[in-house]
């Protein structure tokens, strides 16, 4: 049964205008399997998953489904055929409850047009019971959590006969315990024998939860096998087509001190909280959410003040209280939620990049057009933003490159604190290294960095000394000879 | 979440505080006025809602869909012009189906116009129904000019006799006829009530004004469903424009001009989300009930009447500031 196959793809290819998205992918997913897709962003996941539901039909190639040749598929016709997807925003109602957003669409589906609330309560307790999920059906969708939203759109899926449900990154916005209880339920839907493909990049949950994995680069499917083949290195050469050095961070030893904090307190976020930043250093701080990493980073920049406790910045004492405080000290903040906080998305790439000294371009009423042109040209250049010109709005760039945009926003401000809240989220490996490699550039010109992550293996590799936090109080202050696993196990406390 | 909760947050729900809220002005208007308990004044405040009862469901079906209408005013005076006109200048015949027919097909014409402008041309719905607005309203003046029709067509005195029941004061022995044309709000939110609670249709519309694209990838058939919102609220309100025309003895080419501020104001206290994908119709009747009793009762509370709009101005800050009360309680509540 496990190696029967259900569907598979022979040399599938497909251009827009004259862009080659897919170049000849061949994919085999089995019954009953968890099959990872992993690849760097525009490598043509996105591309490759419409094919399969029907979205997009291919130029070239051939899709069989149990061994049937498909010609022309049609959304339809593939969820007739089982294929369901989960796309990043679930595609769910916000403002129905959890029992309508299961039940909603297969009653449509079903050509029914009146609405009996008997039978979508019924459908989706059943739907609940089959994916072992509880949640009340009568709440409405807008207020669950990602996680839970996600549950009801797994649950969705497997109302309507699923055999094959793809995932599209399930996991970017999700915690390290929602992550877990998601694999126990698509490890408990593979038992029912419905095949899994998930979209991810993140090798250590691959690891967790896939039987085989299919790396795809530039629109070709690099390699395909079992999990047990891949390491580190493998992964991240498929994935790049280039060797990435992953050499823990260790500067100079210096001992200028660029920050140092003292007691710092906000009642209900973090107590006590001390350390010094010196030159070159990189500092990490991590914990569990609520464990008040986050707020540290806020407190800094003046978010959510902290109550008590001294800063000093450059030997110089200085008091935040408010984000203008923060700025008149030059300190730079990279929110986590990039998306809602540091990104007019809409905007161009120059307009983002001016946004926080926007004031040193204004002569005479009026603003430098020339200067902030150059100014944006440069940091392209300086920290390789990928873009054509200055002008796309930030909405076209990858995750990585949108990111870019945050950190040349506050590297023109010329900071002297720099803190970064989970500066990767949401970007691939190859763009990863580049920003690592940027922010250890920044540390060693004297630029105090701070990341705040919950990404460990990150942490370990890119910070020299790491804070810490549990429970809103600091538990330690380490060096990077940590590894991840003895890390892992100092957040929860075990 | 325990069952105590649950009663503490719905005896401070929404529509619970509009209901406290219209016991205390009735409480203080009784004391102030005893004449206010009299029968009187509920015949009164059924006859002077009839018109922002239609009104405020028809754009209530809007909003929910995630639109907004501001032209139906505009079109119901285009739609109780026009065939008071006609029958005025010799073009048509004197029959309650005449009249209403022919108002509910220029309903139809400039609904059409709405849904193409919104649903095919995706014009933001605030902007496209306000030009709908002004051509309906500017062409109607241009082409028929601007005269008040005052005296109604037999057919349509006949249909303004005929009343439900009449109170008659024992103390003055004035009389308060009920019209049979409350009948229409009434039957109207129990249809509509019905429609958006059990059928397709209706969760369709709930579905578009939460999540089109969610919508789109579900097999709701979008651009039907903003099509149908648009085309039921011009409809309706043209055909409740001719009631007015019945009721009010009156028919000109502005008499309904600027109600649309003061409906959506009742839609949006009575718990309708401009966002969309969210309102009801109980909501909206406690919406209008509410403003209803404030524009027609100031005065039996002391008020002066000149005090009227400001009143109205503060019962709108009211649910304003109450829905954004709401937002943040269940905000506290956290995500489950």
């Amino acid at each position: 049964m496990a190696d029967e196959v259900f569907l598979k793809l022979v040399g599938i290819k497909k251009s827009f205008g004259g862009v080659h998205a897919l170049q000849g992918v061949d994919l085999e997913i089995r019954k009953g399997e968890i099959h990872c897709l992993a690849g760097e962003n525009g490598c043509g996941k996105s591309t490759l998953i419409k094919a399969i539901s029907g979205v997009h039909i291919p130029d070239e190639g051939s899709i069989r489904i149990d061994g049937e040749e498909m010609k022309n598929m049609k959304p339809m016709d593939a969820i007739n055929r089982g294929i369901q997807v989960i796309y990043q925003d679930f595609a769910v109602f916000p403002n129905l409850t959890v029992a309508e957003n299961i039940a909603l669409n297969g009653e449509l589906k079903d050509g029914v047009k009146r609405v009996s609330w008997r039978q979508i309560h019924k459908v989706a307790a059943e739907a609940m019971a089959r994916v072992g999920v509880k949640i009340d059906p009568d709440i409405r969708l807008e207020r669950l959590s990602v996680a839970n939203k996600q549950l009801v759109a797994i649950c969705r899926a497997i109302m309507n006969d699923a055999r094959l449900l793809i995932l599209d990154e399930p996991t970017t916005a999700l915690t390290a315990r929602e992550v877990e209880s998601l694999w126990d339920i698509i490890r408990s839907l593979k038992e029912k024998g419905i095949a899994i493909m998930i979209v991810n990049h993140k090798l250590d949950e691959i690891y967790q939860i896939a039987d085989r994995l299919t790396i795809l680069r530039n629109g070709s499917n690099i390699s395909t096998g079992a999990i047990s083949e891949y390491d580190q290195e493998r992964f991240t050469k498929d994935m790049t087509g280039r060797d990435i050095v992953q050499q823990k961070y260790q500067p100079a030893e210096n001992k200028e001190e660029v920050l140092k904090v003292e007691n710092l307190t906000r009642q209900g976020s973090f107590e006590n909280v001390s350390f010094t930043l010196y030159k070159g250093d990189v500092l990490g701080i991590t914990g569990l959410l609520g464990s008040g990493r986050g707020e540290i980073g806020e407190a800094l920049f003046g978010l959510a003040p902290a109550q008590s406790g001294k800063i000093w910045l450059n030997g110089k004492e200085i008091s935040i209280q408010s984000v203008s405080d923060a700025i008149r000290n030059e300190i730079g903040y990279v929110p986590e939620d990039r998306l809602t906080q540091g990104l007019f998305m809409d905007r161009s790439i120059r307009d983002n990049t001016i946004a926080a000294s926007i004031r040193s371009y204004l002569k005479r009423g009026k603003l430098d057009e020339r200067e902030m042109e150059e100014a944006t040209e440069r940091w392209i250049r300086e920290i390789d933003i990928k873009a054509p010109s200055t002008r796309p709005p930030v909405r076209t760039l990858s995750g990585g490159n949108a990111q870019k945009v945050v950190i040349a926003k506050w590297l023109n401000t010329d900071p002297k604190l720099f803190i970064l809240d989970g500066p990767t989220v949401g970007v691939d490996i190859g763009a990863k290294a580049e920003i690592h490699s940027i922010l250890h550039d920044l540390a060693s010109r004297g630029i105090g960095i701070i990341v705040i992550s919950d990404d460990l293996p990150e942490l370990v590799q890119n910070c020299n000394r790491i804070l810490v936090m549990k429970d809103g109080r600091p538990s330690g202050i380490l060096d990077n000879s940590i590894d991840e696993v003895s890390l892992g196990k100092m957040l929860i406390g075990a | 979440m325990n069952n105590e909760r649950r009663v503490s947050l719905a005896l401070t729900s929404t529509p619970m505080i509009l209901i406290y809220v219209m016991v205390v002005f009735c409480v203080i208007a009784a004391i102030r006025q005893p004449a206010f308990l009299s029968p009187a004044t509920l015949i009164n405040l059924c006859r002077a809602g009839i018109f922002t009862m239609c009104f405020a469901i028809c754009e209530m079906v809007v909003i929910i869909s995630g639109g907004i209408d501001v032209s139906f005013p505009a079109i119901g005076c285009v739609a109780m012009y026009v065939p008071m006109y006609m029958y005025n200048n010799g073009m048509g015949v004197d029959s309650v189906f005449f009249f209403f027919g022919v108002a509910i097909l220029i309903g139809l014409a400039f609904g059409i116009l709405n849904g193409v402008l919104v649903a095919i041309l995706k014009l933001p719905p605030l902007i496209a129904t306000l030009a709908t607005s002004s051509v309906a309203s500017g062409g109607l003046i241009m082409l028929l000019g601007t005269r008040e029709f005052t005296t109604l067509p037999p057919s349509l005195d006949w249909l303004y006799s005929i009343n439900l029941l009449t109170y008659t004061d024992p103390a003055t022995g004035f009389k308060y006829p009920l019209t049979i044309l409350f009948l229409v709000p009434v039957i109207l939110c129990i249809v509509v009530a019905l429609v958006l609670r059990y059928t397709m249709l209706g969760r369709g519309l709930y579905a578009i004004g939460g999540d089109k694209n969610a919508a789109r990838v579900a097999g709701f058939n979008v651009k039907k469903l903003q099509f149908t919102a648009y085309i039921f609220c011009s409809v309706m309100a043209s055909a409740t424009a001719m009631m007015y025309t019945t009721l009010m003895h009156s028919s000109t080419t502005t008499a309904l001009m600027g109600e649309e501020m003061i409906i959506i104001a009742a839609c949006v206290v009575g718990g309708c989300r401009l966002t969309g994908g969210h309102g009801s119709v109980g909501g909206t009747i406690l919406g209008v009930l509410l403003i209803t009793l404030v524009q027609n009762n100031l005065n039996m509370l002391g008020v002066p009447t000149s005090w009227q709009i400001f009143a109205v101005g503060l019962v709108l800050l009211l649910g304003a500031v109450l829905s954004s009360i709401q937002a943040k309680r269940i905000e506290k509540l956290g995500k489950i």
